[in-house]
């Protein structure tokens, strides 16, 4: 197969086109300009696309000899994925970046323009099995990113490699170890890329500006302190609320309400949630039949739990928790997964959380 | 991919080193011998180092004492415009003007931009004309009584879409209100004529691997009345305007290519512009709506062709310059985009730009560049594949917003 290999320059992605290659593929490497103001030199683990990483990346693909490129995509990566950040914070809600760039960028627009190339398929470094076009967990849990895959559809995922996911991510590093890769041991990425000093607080405010409001307390409805912006706040923050309530119980974000500017806090037996309403759903395979039985995970790295789908309004779901959650916030994806030990859990779906509450004395945020 | 010998077309970025330069080359890198040394193996290094200075001058219409070996066309470039800057402001405080054309190679253009903003320089950009000529009418407006003004800097032929400049013109505007003028004629030299003591211009900027000699060697050609402040110091070599060991191979090489370049330049710019000639016509065949970007193929100024015989630069309006580089690529063909920036990038080409062209005509265009090697064979393999791969990058194109 013709297959373009998406190279940030990392690690992963360098040991994933090299086991294309291996595999026979005609391979050819792109790396993803994303950032309009490129910063010379990468700075510690944030951040991505800066000059040196284009460079790893050009670095690894000349020693793998194939033809390798960089595709300017920052116009489509602001508008798809930075401005739907910057939006969904202003409207209360809790954005996951990494999953709009999968759903938006890389499986979108590249893999878009990859097949009017003439490529076959797009590979990429993520930790996750596809096999038969069933999306599973990477076998390294610690690593797994099943969750910001979870949005993609049968037609991007028959269009998508990755290699990687049979393999812990030390064995990555081995590999890459064994082949010479100067990127062996590059340090993970973490954080937001286009936040490369790690302030999202920070970040938000240039782009929204201040915009004070009231923090009420849920159980007393008083008002307890100010706040500069809705967006400094997430459902289930416990810290940086900067209010003390005199009975000296850690409160909890509830609730944001955008209109009023009003974040709701209370103590964390008011956190908890058992039921989530969701926007409509995307299916990685045939949409199930409602109701059914499943597993949900609520946001990145978080621990799966029981749930029963139902169907909810305009095409989108209601999930009944099997227990109490907290730090339940609107904008992140429920990723639905059928637990298989031996396979990995499977990914079956995502949609985006819109409310949660509770089933009985429901409180709604 | 394919297992041939990729098919050449980019000999603007770099052609192959000429087979007597690789010999000559050779044989001297098996010598000792520092060109500064008093004694024997010294002697025997100069003697090579200036035997190549005096071949290079002659072929460039040079005295010896005018050429300056440096490290190839951006140092060159830089020596001469901040050198020519600096020393003209010492000698009058008034002169800080920078006269310079907005097509110029970054090498000039970031050099003036840094003394702009470091140095306190102000620059004049030049009007070009849509092909991207500079008139002695537009450098005397820009001039004005001159009096305020450092350095002019025009390039001879334009790295991208090979127009050339009527230099000799623009020296003599230059010289009736007292200011030098340089010129980077990287891409010039071996393609048209270059006489540096009959056009007159006071800095000339040449580079060998542009014409079958090695990276990494060059000179500035400098008149002997010209002040120019130096920006290495240290052992004086080059008149102490460009101090450091002579890089005596590199310079062997640069000789011996200059020559044979010069030497042929009539019978291949012969040979370049036909093969050019029967390119553009092609692809213009298959791809109607593709537009030639600079001169026309005819063109001429007083000095000769008014384009670089080896020069084809085309856009193709719906597609985008990567695409069709990506898609020639992967069948052999090998071109350039014009400028990409540091990460590799491609940026919409200033120069196109510069001439007035839109952001979209500026992204879809190509540089074919054809050079000592290449052959009916090249074109014919470009002709074969063109029309599908502007059709594909066309629907490629079409995703993007």
């Amino acid at each position: 197969m013709r297959v373009l290999a998406a190279m940030s320059g990392g690690v992963d992605s360098a040991v994933a086109a090299a086991l294309a290659v291996d595999a026979g593929h005609d391979v050819t490497g792109v790396h993803l300009a994303l950032s309009p103001d490129r910063q010379t030199l990468r700075s510690g683990a944030r951040g991505c696309c800066s000059v040196e990483d284009a460079h790893d990346a050009r670095r690894v693909a000349d020693e793998l000899g194939i033809p390798f490129y960089v595709w300017d995509l920052a116009d489509r990566f602001r508008e798809d994925v930075v401005d739907d950040f910057v939006a969904e914070y202003e409207a209360g809600r809790t954005p996951n970046p990494c999953l709009r760039c999968n759903e938006k960028i890389k499986f979108t627009a590249v893999l878009d323009r990859a097949q009017a190339l003439g490529f076959d398929a797009v590979v990429t470094g993520h930790h996750a099995r596809l096999a038969g076009g069933e999306l599973r967990r990477s076998v390294d849990a610690a690593k797994d990113q099943s969750y910001v895959l979870g949005v993609l559809t049968p037609a991007q995922l028959a269009s998508a490699m990755f290699p990687l996911g049979g393999m812990t991510k030390d064995r990555v590093r081995e590999i890459a170890a064994e082949r010479g890769f100067a990127v062996a041991t590059k340090a993970d990425s973490h954080d937001i890329c286009f936040i490369p000093d790690g302030d999202t607080r920070g970040f938000l405010a240039r782009k929204l500006g201040s915009r004070p409001g009231p923090l009420v307390d849920a159980a007393t409805g008083a008002t307890v302190g100010q706040h500069d912006g809705t967006y400094g706040f997430t459902v289930g923050q416990r810290r940086g609320l900067g209010v003390s309530v005199g009975d000296q119980q850690p409160r909890y974000v509830l609730g944001i309400e955008p209109v009023t500017r009003t974040v709701t806090i209370g103590t964390a037996d008011l956190a908890g949630v058992d039921e989530i309403t969701t926007a409509a759903a995307t299916w990685t395979g045939a949409a199930p039949l409602l109701p059914f039985r499943a597993q949900v995970q609520l946001r990145a790295h978080g621990t799966p739990v029981g749930c029963e789908v139902l169907a909810g309004e305009d095409g989108g779901l209601v999930v009944r928790l099997d227990e109490v959650q907290r730090g339940v916030a609107a904008g992140q994806s429920a990723v639905l997964y059928e637990p298989d030990a031996e396979r990995g859990d499977r990914v079956l779906g995502q949609a985006a959380i819109r409310l949660s509450g509770k089933r009985q004395g429901t409180v709604r945020h | 991919m394919t297992n041939t010998e990729p098919v050449y077309l980019d000999h603007a970025a770099t052609t192959p080193v000429l087979p007597e330069v690789l010999v000559a080359m050779t044989e001297q890198l098996g010598r000792v011998g520092n060109a500064s040394s008093l004694h024997a193996s010294g002697r025997s290094a100069r003697r090579a180092a200036e035997q190549s200075r005096e071949r290079l001058a002659e072929a460039l219409g040079a005295r010896p004492s005018e050429v300056l070996f440096t490290g190839g066309g951006t140092e060159s470039d830089n020596l001469a415009v901040k050198g020519l800057f600096w020393a003209r402001r010492e000698a009058d405080a008034r002169r800080r003007r920078i006269v310079v054309s907005p097509a110029e190679h970054h090498a000039v253009l970031d050099s003036v931009e840094w003394l702009a903003k470091h140095e306190g320089a102000e620059l004049t950009w030049l009007r070009v004309d849509p092909s991207g000529r500079v008139t002695p009418e537009a450098l005397a407006e820009a001039l004005g009584d001159g009096s305020d003004v450092a350095v002019a800097s025009v390039m001879w032929a334009n790295n991208e879409i090979g127009t050339v400049s009527d230099i000799a013109a623009l020296a003599a505007t230059a010289h009736d209100v007292g200011v030098p003028l340089h010129t980077d004629a990287v891409q010039a030299v071996g393609q048209v004529l270059v006489d540096f003591g009959a056009t007159g211009v006071d800095a000339l900027t040449m580079t060998g691997h542009k014409l079958g000699g090695p990276m990494g060697a060059g000179a500035l050609l400098l008149r002997r009345d010209a002040e120019c402040t130096p920006l290495l110091h240290g052992g004086g070599q080059e008149r102490d305007v460009r101090s450091g060991t002579l890089d005596v191979a590199a310079i062997v090489g640069l000789g011996v290519a200059t020559v044979a370049a010069v030497g042929n330049r009539v019978e291949r710019a012969g040979e370049l512009a036909r093969l050019r000639d029967r390119l553009v016509a092609g692809v213009v065949d298959q791809v109607p709506d593709a537009q030639l970007n600079g001169a026309p193929l005819d063109d001429v100024v007083r000095s000769g062709p008014g384009r670089l015989p080896g020069n084809a630069h085309l856009s193709f309006p719906g597609a985008e310059g990567d695409a069709l580089l990506m898609l020639l690529d992967a069948r052999g063909i090998e071109c350039s985009t014009g400028s990409a920036c540091s990460a590799g990038v491609a940026r919409p080409s200033h120069v196109l730009t510069a001439v007035g062209a839109d952001p979209e005509r500026a992204r879809s265009s190509l540089r074919f560049s054809l050079g000592h090697t290449s052959t009916d064979g090249d074109v014919d393999a470009l002709l074969g594949v063109i029309a599908p791969v502007v059709e594909r990058a066309r629907r490629a194109g079409m995703g993007r917003r």
